[in-house]
């Protein structure tokens, strides 16, 4: 290609560009006004597209579950994390780099929080779950996690001979009723069984050696 | 790394298989040496076996004393069976409440069974535990727990044990059982299986099932049955669920409790004796005095709210003895109808509630306080 064909083919490219972004940066009220409906219709398109995807999908593995965590939650209510609309106030937000929140934070920090909380929770009441080999969960002498008591450890544990952490008793459970294998400390399962016990004990005073 | 210290089922276990182990192959002075020192050193320890005779202590005061026509009748409840090959804890739990009621002299009137005898309404679990109380030397009556009814709807009981509602007159005193887990229908529109509607029913905190119900059908016949009873006869209803409103989400519940009472408001001295909480528990409603069975197989916590005011609550168990909180016992019936209720602990001394207690509404005869409170 001869250079004054390039520099047509460069200055038309140029042009094509500068066209675009004038046309997709609309500056006059209306122009919003349109710019927002086409993204809102996108938005709709994108959202139908993948909802069809989706429940091709579901068609295609029906034994899947669908929404575990809701299941789960329908099965055995939980408590709600904390409410943290607070960090959504307050001016010295403006400006920090890594400080300044939105309302879809709080959502994921939730919904993130919660998931591993249902996690522990399903695992809790599955005896198959925690590998027991007496047909035992927790739930049978722990209904909601009730009678775990966090907020008491670390303490003495006068049977075991020693002072305990929650997971030594977890583990100790795991071993004896449940007839299980004991988890790691950070066994992704000991996590969740923590996090589900802690959970439902939110806003007990934390009062650590309580017998 | 081996845990230092082991709980009390462990310790048995590996006794056992030691004993067991030795006895193949053994002549018949080394037989007799090895009994009894393993006896020896059992007894030194405190382990209690299985199967063994338990002397029962009942506490005696003066409302036990010339009690007259009073009569007593024990109960076991509670024991959730499994099939032996998946767990034998609770199986040897109920044999050991068998062995109680057995060493009781004079033995009592009945024994009555409180319910939840499977654990997930297996015919073979069904069978093992009709097996097991036919060991009973007493005559037995037994009443259906959730446990037992919902994965064929009651198939396997009705066959094995008959009608799950009647009624029958002992020495004066009026006997109902009555089916009292009926729950609303939440299995269909979810499209389970029946071990699917099972196991959301077994689950205590499982917010999926119905709360329990005696249902209208249920207090039509209750309401026939007592409409040839005058006032002043002594009525003792057997019902798994409490038959009053204490802490739904546990179904501790029964939701047309107000409808059942006021059948029974009418009565001088009404008294339910229930299962299904595993603890001990007693309140009043007016005429009606309740009271709960032990389990044989584990102790349910108390529930956070709900707990009526007259129960003093049973000292927290200790979870390194599989046995704690739990047990059996057995009522004197008095000729007014009214009991002393006994909580036959496991290791533990028994704790009475007396007939006082109720009957005072709390001032008089009051059981001796928990030193372990909930938590």
């Amino acid at each position: 290609m001869s250079s004054n064909k390039r520099k047509a083919v460069i200055v038309l490219a140029g042009a094509v560009l500068v066209g675009l972004v004038f046309v997709t940066i609309d500056r006059t009220p209306a122009g919003e006004v349109q710019a927002v409906t086409r993204q809102e219709t996108e938005k709709e398109e994108g959202q139908a597209l993948a909802d069809s995807l989706m429940a091709q999908w579901k068609l295609k593995n029906p034994d899947r579950m669908d929404d575990w965590v809701a299941e789960e939650k329908e099965r055995h209510t939980i408590q709600p994390p904390a409410d943290n609309t607070d960090v959504l106030k307050g001016g010295q937000g403006e400006g920090h780099s890594y400080g300044k929140y939105t309302e879809r934070d709080l959502l994921l920090w939730a919904r993130e929080t919660e998931k591993l909380v249902v996690e522990g929770s399903r695992i809790f009441h599955d005896a198959a779950a925690l590998q027991g080999t007496v047909g035992v969960s927790c739930d049978m002498c722990h209904p909601h996690a009730a009678n775990t008591h966090p907020e008491t450890y670390p303490k003495f544990q006068v049977q075991m001979g020693r002072v305990a952490l929650l997971r030594d008793m977890i583990n100790w459970c795991i071993e004896q009723p449940v007839r299980g294998q004991r988890l790691a400390p950070d066994d992704a399962r000991m996590r969740a069984l923590e996090a589900y016990i802690y959970a439902q004990r939110k806003g007990t005073e934390l009062s650590y050696g309580k017998h | 790394m081996k845990p230092r210290h082991k709980s009390v089922e462990t310790k048995y276990m590996e006794e056992r298989e030691e004993f067991f182990r030795s006895l193949r192959k053994l002549d018949r002075r080394s037989f007799i040496k090895l009994s009894t020192a393993a006896l020896g050193a059992v007894a030194v320890q405190g382990l209690v076996p299985p199967n063994s005779f338990q002397p029962v202590t009942l506490a005696t005061g003066p409302t036990m004393q010339g009690a007259g026509n009073a009569f007593r009748i024990a109960y076991i409840s509670d024991s959730h069976l499994y099939e032996k090959d998946v767990n034998d804890r609770f199986v040897r739990a109920l044999m050991r409440a068998v062995d109680d009621v057995n060493a009781l002299d004079p033995q009592p009137d009945f024994v009555f069974y409180g319910g939840d005898l499977a654990q997930l309404g297996q015919p073979k679990e069904l069978e093992l535990g009709a097996g097991i109380l036919k060991n009973l030397k007493a005559p037995l009556k037994i009443m259906v727990g959730e446990h037992d009814w919902f994965l064929d709807m009651g198939e396997k009981w009705r066959a094995l044990f008959g009608e799950p509602t009647y009624s029958w007159d002992h020495k004066g005193i009026h006997f109902v059982t009555l089916l009292s887990v009926v729950e609303k229908d939440f299995w269909t529109a979810r499209g389970m299986t029946p071990m699917e509607r099972m196991k959301t029913v077994a689950g205590l905190d499982n917010s999926v099932q119905s709360p329990f119900s005696v249902g209208e059908a249920q207090r039509e016949w209750l309401r026939n049955d007592l409409a040839k009873y005058p006032d002043d006869t002594p009525v003792v209803v057997f019902s798994h669920s409490p038959l009053y409103k204490l802490y739904r989400p546990w179904n501790f519940w029964t939701d047309d409790a107000e409808e059942v009472q006021a059948l029974l408001k009418r009565f001088q001295n009404v008294v339910v004796l229930h299962g299904h909480t595993h603890q001990m528990l007693t309140n009043r409603i007016g005429n009606i005095h309740f009271h709960g069975f032990l389990a044989t197989a584990w102790p349910w916590p108390y529930a956070p709210q709900g707990l009526p005011e007259l129960t003093i609550e049973m000292a927290r168990p200790d979870p390194f003895n599989p046995q704690d909180g739990c047990g059996d016992g057995d009522a004197l019936v008095h000729p007014d109808g009214l009991v002393d209720k006994v909580y036959n602990f496991w290791n533990r001394n028994p704790v009475t509630v007396a007939r006082n207690y109720t009957a005072s509404w709390g001032k008089e005869g009051i059981p001796p306080q928990p030193n372990r409170p909930s938590y």
